[in-house]
């Protein structure tokens, strides 16, 4: 799945100007434990998250990830889609709970990392 | 076998509970590697060793400097913090065992994972400590 059509499945708004929105999504991580995510995900995974301070941003920085969708209606800081667009990364935000958010991407085709 | 020396160092200073700069030496880090042409699983190994360890003297030290050294075949990352030092570094090490105050859970780390993940993503992993601080050597091979 590309952005947009992320944007669309959880009905989500994008909140950064610079991402890339044509990257192919096939696989989601979702998790509100960075440690978590620096120890399981990989590059070209969506990060699926609920929480919102810039530490999101630099661990997925870390990561290579290229997009973040926050959940349960978190928005996030000037200074976090700030980070997140001078490393020129998507952040989308739903008002969805993690769990029907993941499940409308998994019903899309979206998969978990193995 | 031929010795390897050191080619360039940077360096870091890194303040306990600065969260909001916290990761930011490691992504210089990683930007410095990437402009000397590491490759990108290299640097995603060394760019997780240092963002946990930056963390680590950010969440659990007074403050501390965090190193990158780069050699001809390893890149090294040295972690030294001012204290007040780990009591038992085998529970340290374990998956899930955690000391991180409440504040520090609610950014997503305090997970007990750190010291687990820094060792995860190295090939030679030192650590000693002492009151007067925690020293940190992580090597990974190019």
């Amino acid at each position: 799945m590309n952005v947009l059509e992320i944007k669309e499945a959880v009905n989500a708004e994008i909140l950064t100007k610079k991402g890339n929105l044509d990257v192919q999504y096939q696989y989601a991580f979702a998790s509100d434990l960075m440690s978590d995510v620096l120890a399981y995900a990989s590059d070209e995974t969506l990060l699926i998250t609920g929480l919102n301070n810039p530490q999101v941003i630099r661990t997925a920085e870390m990561m290579d990830i290229s997009a973040i969708l926050f959940v349960r209606g978190k928005k996030p800081s000037k200074e976090t889609i700030e980070l997140a667009d001078e490393n020129n990364m998507t952040v989308i935000a739903t008002d969805y709970i993690m769990f029907k958010a993941c499940g409308l991407l998994y019903e899309n085709g979206m998969r978990g990392l193995e | 076998m031929v010795m390897d020396s050191l080619i360039k160092r940077y360096s870091y200073t890194i303040t306990r509970n600065d969260f909001v700069t916290a990761g930011k030496s490691s992504s210089d880090i990683k930007g410095n590697l990437k402009a000397i042409g590491i490759d990108a699983k290299t640097i995603r190994k060394i760019a997780i060793i240092s963002y946990e360890a930056e963390m680590n003297i950010v969440i659990h030290s007074m403050g501390g400097k965090l190193h990158c050294d780069i050699y001809e075949e390893k890149i090294v990352i040295v972690c030294e913090d001012e204290g007040p030092g780990i009591p038992d570094i085998d529970k340290a090490m374990t998956e899930g065992f955690s000391t991180a105050p409440e504040n520090v859970r609610e950014l997503g780390f305090g997970a007990g994972m750190g010291l687990p993940n820094i060792k995860r993503y190295s090939d030679e992993f030192k650590i000693s400590s002492s009151d007067n601080g925690t020293i940190i050597v992580v090597t990974v091979l190019i």
